[in-house]
């Protein structure tokens, strides 16, 4: 594995405010890394630092192992950036747009044509071509912003809240197009939509107050979850009271919760003591015991309550910072 | 491979500058400022010329007073071409765009720059009429004419880099313009009494020489009198590169915020 991107003890003060506080981290070639924390957590701010947009105030930032700080145009070309908003000239057409970026980028000619062409059918905006970019639709501009970013087929690609606006099925292309692109690239993507790390990330690390406080693939971010591999029971409401009794008794079980109770059905979540899959053994049981089961499933747990768990400051208010605009 | 090719491939730095400016001037034209600047300064150019410089009731052969009021109209109408350089981009956020395509803030300044220059260029060059004009009237000194055309750019382009410079320093756009008509109006009257009485008698001598040798004034009448001096081209060369340095200063400053 290639590591593109290396960040060491990456830091960037604002006065007072430590928007990110000594990041530690590294991408590799073939990865897709979700960036997930708070509003204000500093997760843009350590992408403007990545991307040469940023100076940091201590630590460094390599991409490709260029220093961004000492060679940041070098640096620059190795990157696709698509910033927070995904902003372009507005005045511009697509076209126009791409046009200028791939030069900026280096290309000319018949490469520059194919680049173009590539990218525009990449993203799917072929109609929207001629049409100044202030008059598209959120989506629209959004796929502009991408195609900018994929442009030049950089190795290292960094995505700011990449679906943020866009419907379900854009949602969708867009995952679909990260997961085409993530094999010979070193991906980077931030988002507040935790599906999505589950849907394209290889990786996933959390930051809040500028700090990593995880850093894991998505299931060992999951297996943090107090519910990972707990089962949801519904069972008549006459045998409640004896599936607890038999349910409690077995080895491997944490809790029994009643979850809600109708006339007809009691539903009971039994989570596992150490994360380990009691499934097959609590089926097992149950059916040795004879007890009625109208409903059986497995929970892989919830990534938003590992998310609100680890980014939870110690009063266990939510932390947001000040520095989400910046 | 094609990729490692173009990654590695150094791309000239003058490359990068005409890039931008060439996005840059055309965005003039993509709405219609360019149309509204370029008449206004046409039909302001002409009126002052004819009704207030006296063209015809001159009764001789040249453009002074044609050339006369341009520190004026430029005072008002360069800042507004310079003021969207950057607080624009700002704005929008499109700076962070541009700060993070491989180019320097340096290529980006100079870029921008070189364009709104040549924007300002254009309209100068579409006043030919008055020049056809008065060689149709008379027989003027085309040297002289040509100096003062000369010298009319060479200023504009100082005015503009004032307002380039102040327009990296704000996101708002009218608060640029105002700033800059400011500071180019003090620049253009520095050798005014106006502003030396502000200074005499308390400042050092030196100062108010050098005070009134900052005058735009003073070294666009010695253009426009037909001598092109080394001093002046020199002066509002340099007064160009130390506003275009500012210009850099202020976007490296400002870009995150």
């Amino acid at each position: 594995m290639t590591e593109m991107i290396a960040l060491t003890h990456l830091t960037k003060h604002f006065g007072p405010l430590k928007a990110v506080d000594g990041i530690n981290m590294s991408v590799a070639k073939g990865e897709v890394l979700g960036f997930l924390g708070p509003n204000g957590a500093g997760k843009s701010t350590t992408m403007k630092m990545i991307t040469g947009f940023l100076t940091p105030t201590d630590g460094e930032a390599l991409v490709d192992g260029i220093d961004v700080v000492q060679d940041p145009v070098a640096a620059k070309r190795r990157i696709g950036y698509l910033p927070e908003g995904a902003p372009c000239y507005g005045d511009m057409t697509p076209l126009s747009f791409l046009g200028f970026i791939a030069e900026v980028r280096g290309l000319s000619g018949a490469e520059r044509r194919r680049a173009i062409d590539q990218a525009v059918a990449r993203v799917e905006i072929g109609g929207v071509l001629q049409q100044p970019i202030e008059t598209l639709s959120k989506g629209f501009k959004r796929r502009v912003g991408l195609a900018q970013a994929i442009l030049h087929n950089p190795p290292v690609l960094i995505l700011d809240e990449p679906t943020d606006g866009l419907d379900p099925n854009q949602k969708h292309q867009v995952r679909d197009l990260i997961h085409q692109m993530a094999e010979d690239k070193a991906v980077v993507i931030s988002t507040h939509i935790l599906e999505e790390v589950e849907a394209v990330c290889t990786r996933a690390v959390i930051i809040a107050r500028g700090k990593l406080l995880a850093d894991g693939t998505p299931e060992e971010l999951l297996r943090r979850s107090p519910l990972h591999n707990a089962v949801h029971l519904d069972v008549a409401p006459n045998i409640v009271e004896a599936v607890i009794r038999d349910v409690e008794a077995m080895a491997g079980v944490g809790t029994v919760r009643r979850d809600s109770s109708f006339s007809v059905k009691a539903t009971l979540i039994v989570t596992s003591k150490s994360g380990a899959p009691i499934a097959p053994a609590l089926a097992a049981l149950l059916q040795d015991k004879g007890h009625d089961v109208s409903d059986f499933k497995t929970e892989k747990g919830a990534l938003d309550a590992v998310f609100r768990e680890i980014t939870r400051g110690p009063d266990g208010n939510a932390v947001s910072g000040g520095a989400g605009h910046a | 491979m094609a990729q490692t090719a173009t990654l590695s491939a150094g791309v000239p730095v003058m490359r990068n500058i005409a890039i931008i400016a060439k996005r840059e001037f055309k965005a003039y034209f993509a709405t219609p400022l360019a149309l509204v600047f370029i008449v206004i300064f046409l039909a302001l150019t002409g009126a002052f010329a004819f009704y207030v410089g006296g063209f015809f009731t001159r009764g001789s052969a040249d453009l002074t007073s044609f050339f006369a009021y341009h520190p004026w109209l430029f005072l008002l109408l360069v800042p507004a071409i310079g003021m969207r350089l950057w607080a624009e981009e700002r704005k929008s956020g499109t700076i962070e765009l541009l700060m993070t395509l491989p180019v320097s803030t340096v290529d980006a300044v100079i870029g921008k720059f070189l364009a709104a220059w040549a924007f300002c260029g254009l309209a100068l060059v579409l006043t030919f009429p008055m020049w056809v004009t008065v060689n149709v009237l008379g027989t003027p000194d085309n040297g002289v004419i040509l100096a003062s055309y000369l010298g009319s750019f060479v200023m504009a382009g100082a005015f503009l880099s004032i307002s380039s410079c102040i327009s990296a320093l704000t996101k708002n756009q009218v608060i640029a313009f105002i700033i800059a008509a400011t500071v180019c109006f003090l620049f253009t009257m520095s050798g005014a009494q106006l502003v030396l009485n502000f200074f005499q008698g308390w400042a050092p001598e030196v100062l108010v020489d050098s005070l009134r040798s900052m005058s735009f004034l003073t070294h666009f009448d010695a253009v426009t009198r037909g001598v092109i001096d080394l001093k002046d081209v020199v002066f509002f060369g340099s007064l160009i590169v130390m506003w275009l340095f500012l210009n850099v200063v202020a976007v490296e400053l400002n870009k995150g915020r």
